[in-house]
């Protein structure tokens, strides 16, 4: 059945480790001058690699092997785990609530989607016009709707992505509308590895594309722009008193997101090949705020726990009660509210402080 | 006057009105380079909204607002700052669940340019993080760099607002209240540190400690209901009857 079995797991993983060891420098590094104090050296190592950062990598590659069943859905789980990063940015880190993320991840699912749809079979360039589509999105209607605030931006979120979806909607003739978008044809990946009924190829291309994006992201978040976002999130006023742009860092952060939430879109589209309205849905919005909830917000690794989370438990819960198995999520989700505020990173934080280790 | 250069800052005919009532009415200020000046009056005279108008935090109804005789009416906050101006906020506004060095370095890296780098690490500029650091030992906060500044004591962190402020290095610093809600036995430090500042900043100071304002001040202006009163030195106004019954005498009754 398959000519050419794709077997890219090892040579990833060789080539995660040749990736990251130049890219972050691993370990303690030079230790503290002579004079300076700790809170010194504690800025300046923030940035380098903890252990603990290797481990999304080591399960989402071992899970390859240990689980070839589910590998399809492991696909799904690996871009959603993207999707969830990608808020991260803008609501952990900027501290700009959205109803309407799914706008986003919608625009680089339909872009993806009618690229491969029309003849543009090439995946990888796909995904490119997919991120860069949905960048464009989130740039244009930034520069409005992030020119207010609270209450009023959390609705304008939702109006974006609601038009979206009207327009999706209603232009069926080239989205085909509430019958989705089909007739997709996705060359293979290189030129090498087509896309298999098992997944094997959608698993390896979502991984290597969620560790690019995660190095992006990983790298803004410690750039001192990303540290300006999270001075935006914990006091505005005193980021304008300092002389910085606010408004111009939150319009930045937000396409960026966009883009990566296109590019999970994208990923949707291509390995599914099938695009439907859901794909700028407001449940798709409200599902990607409760992964981070449930993961921990605005700590980068909230989306690598909390979309696997929300995916696997949905699945059994959907297998065990099939009518009623929101509410079993539901239920999940008050408890972390009520119980373990910051979600599992933020209640595996507090354990690790009671036991004395190092965050 | 000898000065017949332009002012650190200057105000023209500065006026804010909330519907009828004028918060800000015609106030025309002059502060001079190397100023140390302070603006007193009663409670909701108008002393912070003159502040925030200078800053531009809000926009005046009418007039004019000068940073070194160039006009930055327009200027949207974060230009004013990059032009040299700074402020400390009456109630502490900080980064309260960031470190205290990291509140310095945000204000350190807006100062050198380096705030919207999106790609190198924070933490591989040494040139922010050493200045900020250096800052620190300036105004003895050294010991505390590592801590949350929501974990200080509320004086210690009326330091970290002037400390973010002076990294700015900026030519003019309006310092609102330095020492509002610090205990006296505390407040000498405040006092020491704005002592201190570098004399070619110039200083406008908020103050209701009266023992501060004359200590610190080498020209009040007194402001009542959105108007100036009057200005002077502090034995000026000592003296003056309209501010002894508008100002120190409502104070005395308290």
């Amino acid at each position: 059945m398959e000519h050419n079995p794709p077997r890219p797991a090892m040579p990833v993983a060789n080539a995660l480790r040749e990736l990251l060891w130049p890219a972050l420098r691993v370990g303690s590094g030079p230790g503290p001058a002579p004079g300076t104090s700790s809170a010194v050296d504690a800025l300046r190592r923030g940035h380098h690699l903890r252990p603990l950062e290797m481990l999304p990598w080591l399960v989402a590659a071992a899970a390859y092997f240990l689980f070839p069943d589910y590998l399809a859905l492991g696909a799904q789980i690996l871009l959603a785990v993207l999707f969830a990063l990608s808020f991260d940015l803008i609501l952990g880190y900027a501290g700009i609530v959205s109803l309407g993320h799914a706008a986003f991840f919608g625009v680089g699912a339909y872009a993806a989607g009618l690229l491969a749809a029309n003849g543009w079979s090439e995946p990888l360039s796909g995904l490119v016009i997919a991120g860069i589509a949905a960048g464009l999105v989130g740039l244009l209607s930034g520069a409005v709707i992030l020119r207010t605030r609270g209450l009023t931006l959390l609705m304008l979120t939702l109006m974006i992505a609601a038009l979206l979806q009207e327009t999706a909607n209603k232009a069926g003739a080239i989205t085909g509308g509430a019958d989705g978008l089909q007739g997709m044809h996705v060359a293979p990946l290189l030129g090498l590895f087509r896309f298999d009924v098992f997944g094997r190829t959608a698993y390896v291309y979502c991984l290597a594309v969620l560790f690019l994006g995660w190095l992006a992201a990983r790298r803004i978040v410690q750039s001192p722009f990303g540290r300006g976002l999270i001075g935006i999130r914990e006091n505005e006023d005193r980021m304008r008193a300092i002389g910085s742009p606010v408004f111009r860092r939150r319009l930045v952060i937000y396409g960026i997101s966009a883009a990566l939430a296109g590019i999970a879109g994208g990923l949707m589209a291509q390995t599914t090949q099938f695009v439907a309205l859901d794909a700028l849905g407001f449940e798709r919005s409200g599902v990607v705020l409760i992964m981070l909830i449930l993961g921990g917000v605005g700590r980068l690794y909230g989306a690598f726990i909390g979309a696997p989370l929300y995916m696997i438990l949905q699945d059994g819960f959907a297998q065990q009660d099939p009518v009623y198995w929101y509410f079993w999520i539901g239920l999940l989700l008050v408890l972390v509210v009520v119980f373990a505020r910051g979600g599992v990173l933020g209640l595996g934080q507090r354990l690790a402080r009671r036991l004395g280790w190092p965050s | 006057m000898t000065d017949v250069g332009a002012a650190a800052l200057e105000t023209r005919g500065l006026c804010k009105n909330y519907g009828a009532l004028a918060v800000a009415n015609d106030i025309n200020f002059r502060l001079e380079r190397g100023a140390r000046h302070a603006l007193i009056g009663p409670n909701g005279a108008g002393k912070t909204t003159f502040l925030d108008l200078v800053t531009g935090r809000f926009p005046p109804t009418a007039g004019r607002i000068l940073l070194g005789g160039a006009d930055v009416t327009a200027l949207a906050q974060a230009q004013r700052v990059k032009r040299g101006l700074a402020r400390t906020f009456q109630i502490n506004t900080l980064f309260r669940g960031l470190s205290v060095l990291e509140n310095v370095c945000m204000a350190t890296s807006e100062r050198l340019g380096r705030a919207g780098d999106l790609f190198r690490p924070a933490g591989s500029r040494r040139d922010v993080i050493d200045r900020a650091y250096a800052a620190l030992e300036r105004l003895g906060l050294a010991d505390d760099a590592a801590r949350l500044v929501r974990e200080l004591p509320y004086g210690r962190q009326r330091l970290v607002e002037i400390a973010v402020a002076l990294s700015l290095e900026p030519d003019v610093l309006l310092l609102d209240e330095p020492a509002a809600g610090v205990p006296s036995t505390e407040s000498g430090i405040i006092i020491e540190v704005i002592e201190s500042l570098p004399p070619e900043i110039a200083v406008l100071i908020i103050e209701h400690d009266m023992d501060l304002v004359f200590r610190l001040a080498r020209r009040l202006t007194v402001l009542v209901q959105g108007r100036i009163l009057v200005e002077g030195t502090p034995p000026e106004i000592a003296a003056n009857a309209a501010v002894r019954e508008v100002y120190l005498g409502e104070r005395a009754s308290t």
